[in-house]
């Protein structure tokens, strides 16, 4: 454990709400209005965890675990990534696995969380999200493994931290289908448009909002800062791979906020994809990923 | 009886039929290509009123009911909705319905499909938007909607039954909060039944004040329909830019008579507002500038393509279902089908200014919302016309007792389609019985047919499309 490990740890978690105020206002200035104060997401989660909760009686211990849970998860998550110059907080052989099984446990408790609230809304948001993750999941490996194939390396250490002098390292084989394939990637883990909307209020449409649409208070919270960090986790990844050769972490940072404002671009400029389209939409990028893995064997 | 719009006859004029030659007459007509455009039971008496679209002809026929009749909807769709409300509003029953449950008073039993992976959803009445509430039972296998049940009534308010016996000093505050944002449309619908059984003259200034009403709450909604449409893809610019324009014309609105909504604006005998000549140049330029912005966001919205996508194949009502259920409106001119009032059964400014019939041949959602489109552009030329021509004169005429035993049906092309009232007076000339008909009522049916093997995501678009009133309906 080192103190600029810790450091990477600190800005992440204290910036991650941050990158949905910056998409916000794209929005909100796309849309011809002032929009939310940057902030709004760090009000939000003060205000909430001042509050009380209220649990329905159909719920077990397992509604209550899954904001905690997917908390935990996602910040174990963060620790296995380095930014920049800053090295992860640990890093071993094969670390990415973990971090895409922690990635896949918060989902496993978000969805029978939502199950567990009883409500054929959730349980619907809930098997959209299985299938949807079911095929978002994969192509996310498949990024991994030409990145690692490319680095020689299992470790996310390996794979993007950077060393001073030397150019060629961390970067990875084909960035440009590699990019495209992991904000693909991106997009659907964070619940984003085009593949599920976040600012709507309509349950039968929804993906992600659905299954914390019984949480409130403090577990509400909970579930606003994990998302923050778990679209902070895949931001990195992306721009990671863009900027490969950038040895600043001051540069991933402002890369982040640049793909906020890419995120807030495309919310404003295109409608949300069909429900049944989705599906193409992910295993496309899986088969970008796996064109990526080619060359990096080749 | 053959009657036009807005036309009184006496009472004893109605066509009087036995029961079985009207239950004959009215699947004959139907298939001929008339529509009930109301169906109602006063007293055991069974009064319909059949619109012959292509003549402009609204033909009254009658027959005396005892406690059963042998249910027309078997053999005439159209008749399902208005044979449910007669049951539960008289208790005379039509035998060999197919599903009496009552449309207001609370529905407790719903179709079921059973089966192995058949789920059912049930959504509202309490609903997350903003919205008026209403109840909707999807019978779904995974995302595939094989059944959608609507179930309403949450906001039945028994205003039918308050009319009775007026008309008094309550009724154009009813009429014009009987769906809110028809507030132009019903009151003119009543206005033109309290001067056909008066009788009184409008002025032509009072008839183009009201066309001009009318066009702007057509435009308002349209407008913010076009806007939550966009919203409900996710599509972000044209949502925002539709919601601020539609702020303009009820702004416009407003302007006239101090109501956004236009309370007060339409008065029986007249207009309760004048448009002065400051005014017209004011509203001229409004007109144009808020034109201005929506053409802009229409443009954004059909030119994108993963709007269309969204819009396209959704919701897809046959030419062929919407005939069957007489449907009005942008819904049925969406389906291809010619049915305006305003052109069938011009009355007012429109017997002297036609629109011309928007249509559009899909029947999807796509159709719906380009109908609304073609729509705000005709009816804000038709604004800018009356403006520029204003007829001088007064606004207001004096309006009489009503006449004694009569009957008078009016239509008016509401922004969501034709509103119909029928009126019966007593001996003393008082409303033995008012009858509504919003677009809604209608309407409803054909919203959850479109909805059959269509995605649960894409109910809330769908649901848009028609944008059917809830208070409307349920009166």
């Amino acid at each position: 454990m080192s103190v600029p490990s810790l450091v990477h740890m600190a800005i992440a978690m204290i910036t991650a709400p941050l990158i949905f105020g910056i998409i916000n206002r794209t929005k909100s200035l796309f849309g011809g209005r002032e929009g939310p104060p940057l902030l709004q997401q760090y009000f939000d989660i003060a205000k909430l965890l001042q509050k009380g909760t209220v649990y329905s009686r159909t719920t077990s211990w397992v509604f209550r675990a899954g904001p905690v849970i997917g908390l935990a998860c996602v910040l174990i998550a963060l620790a296995l990534l380095p930014l920049g110059p800053l090295p992860a907080l640990c890093s071993f052989p094969g670390d990415f696995i973990v971090m895409i099984g922690l990635l896949a446990v918060m989902r496993f408790f978000t969805m029978l969380a939502a199950i567990d609230a009883g409500s054929s809304f959730e349980g619907m948001g809930a098997s959209r999200e299985a299938t949807f993750s079911a095929l978002a999941e994969p192509a996310l490996f498949l990024c991994f493994a030409a990145i690692s194939q490319k680095a020689a390396s299992l470790s996310l250490s390996d794979m993007f931290l950077r060393h001073s002098g030397d150019a060629t390292h961390g970067s990875a084989p084909a960035p440009a289908l590699l990019a495209v394939a992991l904000f693909v990637v991106f997009l659907a883990e964070n619940a984003r448009i085009p593949v599920d909307d976040p600012n709507t209020h309509l349950e039968l449409t929804m993906i992600h909002e659905v299954m914390a649409l019984d949480y409130g208070g403090p577990d509400l919270a909970f579930i606003f800062y994990a998302s923050a960090l778990k679209l902070w986790i895949l931001g990195a990844l992306v721009v990671n791979v863009v900027l490969s050769g950038i040895e600043s972490a001051w540069a991933v940072l402002a890369g982040l906020f640049f793909l906020a404002i890419i995120v807030g671009a495309v919310e404003s400029t295109m409608a949300r994809l069909k429900l049944l389209r989705v599906p193409q939409l992910l295993i496309g990028a899986g088969a970008l990923a796996m064109l990526t893995l080619i060359v990096a064997m080749g | 009886m053959r009657l036009r719009n807005a036309q009184c006859i006496s009472r004893a004029d109605i066509t009087a039929f036995p029961i079985d030659d009207f239950r004959s007459h009215i699947v004959k007509a139907v298939n001929q290509g008339a529509r009930i455009a109301a169906f109602f039971c006063h007293d055991g008496l069974l009064i319909a009123v059949l619109a012959r679209d292509e003549e402009g002809i609204l033909e009254t026929i009658s027959s005396r009911a005892n406690a059963a009749y042998a249910s027309i909807t078997p053999d005439c769709p159209q008749a399902h909705w208005f044979e449910r409300e007669i049951y539960e509003q008289s208790g005379v029953k039509p035998e060999g319905h197919p599903n009496l449950n009552p449309i207001r008073s609370g529905q407790s039993e719903f179709f079921r499909v059973d089966g192995e992976e058949v789920h059912e959803v049930a959504v509202g009445p309490v609903h997350a938007g903003i919205i008026e509430p209403g109840h909707f039972r999807f019978q779904c296998h995974g995302e595939n909607v094989l059944h959608l049940e609507i179930a309403l009534g949450y906001q039945h308010r028994g205003v039918e039954a308050a009319l009775v016996g007026g008309p008094d000093k309550r009724a154009i505050h009813l009429m014009e909060t009987l769906a809110g944002d028809t507030t132009i449309g019903h009151a003119t619908a009543y206005a033109q039944i309290i001067e056909a059984l008066s009788p009184a003259r409008l002025s032509a200034r009072a008839m183009v004040v009201r066309g001009i009403a009318l066009e702007l709450e057509r435009l308002a909604n349209h407008t913010g329909d076009l806007g939550a449409l966009a919203n409900d893809v996710g599509y972000l610019p044209t949502g925002a830019y539709c919601g601020r324009v539609r702020g303009d014309f009820l702004n416009m609105t407003a302007l006239i008579c101090g109501s956004r909504f236009g309370r007060g604006l339409v008065r029986p005998g007249g207009a309760g507002f004048d448009i002065d000549a400051s005014l017209v140049d004011e509203l001229s330029d409004r007109l144009d500038l808020a034109f201005r912005d929506l053409a802009g966001a229409a443009d954004l919205l059909w030119n994108s393509a993963s709007v269309m996508a969204r819009f396209e194949n959704v919701g897809t009502l046959s030419l062929e279902t919407a005939l069957k259920l007489g449907i009005v409106g942008p819904a049925a001119r969406a389906c291809g089908i010619e049915r305006d009032v305003r052109h069938d059964f011009a009355n007012g400014v429109f017997g002297f200014s036609q629109i011309p019939i928007s249509t559009a041949p899909s029947g999807d959602a796509f159709a719906r919302a380009f109908v609304r489109w073609l729509e705000i552009q005709r009816s804000a030329a038709f604004i800018r016309e009356q403006l520029e021509h204003l007829p001088i004169g007064s606004i207001g005429s004096q309006v009489h007792a009503l006449a004694p035993d009569s009957f008078c049906v009016s239509l008016v092309e509401g922004w969501r389609g034709e509103i119909c009232h029928a009126a019966l007076t007593d001996s003393s000339g008082r409303f033995a019985q008012y009858k509504i008909i919003d677009p809604s009522f209608h309407n409803w049916f054909a919203l959850a047919m479109a909805m059959r093997n269509q995605q649960i995501s894409d109910f809330p678009l769908c649901n848009k499309s028609f944008n059917l009133s809830y208070c409307g309906h349920d009166l």
